[in-house]
């Protein structure tokens, strides 16, 4: 976070605090909540909000994963997360075919194919140098080729009992065991950013990969790492939409590529990286879902939907990390 | 790049590719060729490559749209939802007017001001507001789609019928497409030529230097932009002529693979450097990677597979040598 008060902003205090990107995250979801509340009654109620999280912590696992991928620069970024959603999601229900006895043996298989596609975009991306749009941009016509061939194949498979309660059902202290899921990656991130040289490493890359690798620091491995990382996030949240959704269908994860790029956005990381982190991923999360949310609860066409669905995200756009002004 | 240029004396090859950046895209393209003549002699009849033109036209516009934007280091990942509006508006116009040549002929300048005004809205808000380009542009596409879909809310109304026999007509013994390409060869031609596209080099180049050169940048970037929606219009024209009907989600699934085809014509995104014919070539080559996967007999279920596969072969290719033969 220290980073983002090297911006040479000179403007009074009060107006640097509301420049904070989770400050103003947090009062956009206020605001959205209350107009919700206003436009459809119990829209905020207690129920309704524990819901909207359970939505929120599916983008918001992808969007751990592509925040890592921002954060570590180099025009970082993982377009292939949806289809890894899709792939993983289909793996996990075929392996468990509705038996709670082969969930274990399910979660394996997921995040082993989440991780090996994230590994193979980190490869293509340092030993072969191909950025890492192009080389994502690949992968997820392989992905998507994949899907095709696996959902003509096998029957697509079906959620255990065990799984849809988790994810869905009150696990602990009345919270759904998805939510429980986010806090601790929420938790794992911030730590992984904060305490430990991973992620100190992540932010050296992030904002100066050439000082990082004169300071020592392995880049190519790193980089490799972020990548993982991202399919790994992105497997584990296929898994909590297979129980979310009952059964997998071909390609659930697709909706998943945009938002948890704008999520990261409005989070606070520029698409830049170097500097941000996660907790105001998690906010943007949060505030993506509560916008399509109330979009859905308003009796508009699909038309009007998304006219409005893009034109608020451009407006919200402009509270965040806007370039800066060329000076001569 | 200049470093390395100075302590080494350039070898020929490497000047030959700096004069001609989409030579690895070209061979490419001839290997693609000659592989599907190979394995489906008909393929490069007279008809056959007229088919394959006729189709990935648009595919092509959409690429070449998409350079100049990437020439100033921006990208714009709304140019399919632009393809997708100017499908259906065109579509609604011409219905609306009764299919005579004379709406025809207005449809198409409604076509290319739609495009034209989009574009403009993207260039405003990534140079002028200075929103980061890729998620400002998938908030424009995810507004743009919205507009497709309240002038056409589902795919179905069909083109009057002097559209799309005009497109896939003949014209003394030759095939409108070719005289569509050689059109298109002529206005590209010309355009790369106009000091827009030399100033959108040098924003691409090095912004900084290029502001205190004097350059708008901005007007510059959003002069790329609208380039940008403008060939989508034209691409939404050819859409139009090959499938002879609307769909408001045309352009989709096309977005993606324009960004492929310019990156496989050997332009870098970083900005600054590249070649238009590279694109078309690049659009070009994607078309003949998926005829070759059906040419070879690959069971449908694996087709998208295999072409995935390809293509991704392909763009990793693509940048390797272009990558050795500069250094």
């Amino acid at each position: 976070m220290s980073a983002t008060e090297t911006t040479p902003v000179k403007t009074s205090s009060v107006l640097a605090v509301l420049r904070q990107p989770l400050l103003i995250a947090i009062v956009l979801i206020g605001v959205l909540l209350a107009f919700g509340e206003a436009l459809s009654p119990g829209f905020a109620s207690g129920e309704q909000i524990l819901r909207l999280l359970v939505v929120a912590s599916l983008l918001g696992l992808v969007a751990a994963g592509q925040n890592l991928v921002i954060l570590a620069g180099r025009e970082g970024i993982d377009l292939s997360v949806g289809g890894i959603v899709s792939l993983s999601a289909i793996v996990a229900g075929n392996v468990m075919s509705g038996q709670d006895a082969s969930i274990p043996l399910a979660i394996l298989a997921c995040v082993a194919t989440g991780a090996l596609f994230g590994f193979l975009n980190g490869v293509g991306v340092t030993v072969m140098r191909i950025p890492p749009l192009v080389m994502t941009l690949g992968m997820l016509g392989v992905l998507q080729g994949l899907l095709v061939v696996i959902r003509q194949g096998i029957p697509s498979g079906k959620a255990a009992p065990a799984l849809a309660d988790f994810v869905a059902k009150p696990f602990l202290f009345g919270l759904p065991g998805t939510i429980w899921l986010w806090v601790a990656v929420g938790l794992f991130m911030a730590f992984l950013l904060r305490r430990t040289v991973f992620g100190q490493r992540v932010y050296a890359i992030g904002s100066n990969e050439h000082a990082a690798f004169m300071a020592g620091v392995p880049v190519k491995r790193m980089r490799v790492a972020v990548f993982t990382f991202s399919g790994i996030f992105a497997a584990i949240a296929g898994l909590c939409l297979l129980g979310y959704s009952g059964s997998s269908f071909s390609n659930v994860g697709e909706q998943y590529m945009v938002p948890s790029i704008i999520a990261v956005v409005f989070g606070g990381t520029p698409l830049a990286g170097g500097k941000g982190g996660y907790t105001g991923t998690m906010a943007g999360a949060v505030l993506l879902t509560i916008l399509q949310s109330i979009l859905t609860t308003v009796n508009i066409d699909e038309s009007g939907r998304q006219m409005i669905y893009g034109a608020t995200l451009l407006v919200l756009m402009l509270f965040y990390g806007r370039g800066r002004r060329m000076r001569g | 790049m200049t470093a390395v240029a100075a302590t080494r004396p350039p070898g020929r090859l490497k000047r030959v590719f700096e004069r001609y950046p989409f030579l690895p895209a070209f061979c490419i393209f001839i290997v693609l060729l000659a592989l599907n003549g190979v394995f489906s002699p008909a393929s490069l009849s007279a008809r056959g490559l007229t088919g394959l033109l006729s189709t990935y036209l648009a595919l092509m516009l959409l690429a070449i749209g998409q350079t100049f934007v990437v020439y100033a280091s921006d990208i714009d990942f709304s140019n399919g939802a632009i393809l997708s509006l100017v499908n259906v508006v065109i579509i609604v116009f011409m219905e609306q007017m009764g299919g005579s040549g004379l709406s025809v002929t207005a449809a198409l300048a409604v076509g290319i001001g739609v495009g034209l005004a989009c574009g403009l809205v993207n260039g405003i808000v990534v140079a002028a507001l200075r929103l980061q380009a890729v998620v400002a542009t998938f908030a424009t596409s995810i507004f743009f789609t919205g507009l497709a879909l309240y002038v056409l809310p589902v795919a179905g109304t069909p083109a009057p019928r002097l559209f799309w026999r005009t497109y896939g007509g003949r014209f003394f013994e030759v095939p409108f497409v070719v005289f569509a390409a050689l059109g298109i060869a002529l206005i590209v031609y010309l355009l790369v030529r106009t000091r827009l596209v030399t100033r959108l080099l040098a924003v691409g180049d090095d912004a900084q230097a290029a502001y205190q050169s004097g350059l708008p940048v901005t007007l510059i970037r959003i002069g790329g932009y609208a380039l940008s929606g403008v060939f989508a219009a034209l691409a939404a024209f050819c859409v139009t002529g090959d499938t002879a009907s609307g769909d408001p989600l045309v352009g989709a699934k096309m977005t993606l693979f324009g960004v492929a085809a310019v990156v496989l014509g050997g332009t870098a995104l970083s900005g600054g450097f590249g070649t238009v014919v590279g694109s078309a070539l690049g659009a070009f080559i994607i078309g003949l990677i998926n005829a070759l996967v059906y040419f070879v007999g690959t069971p449908s279920q694996w087709q998208n597979l295999v072409q995935g596969l390809v293509i991704l072969i392909a763009l990793m290719l693509g940048i390797m040598v272009s990558r050795r033969a500069r250094a």
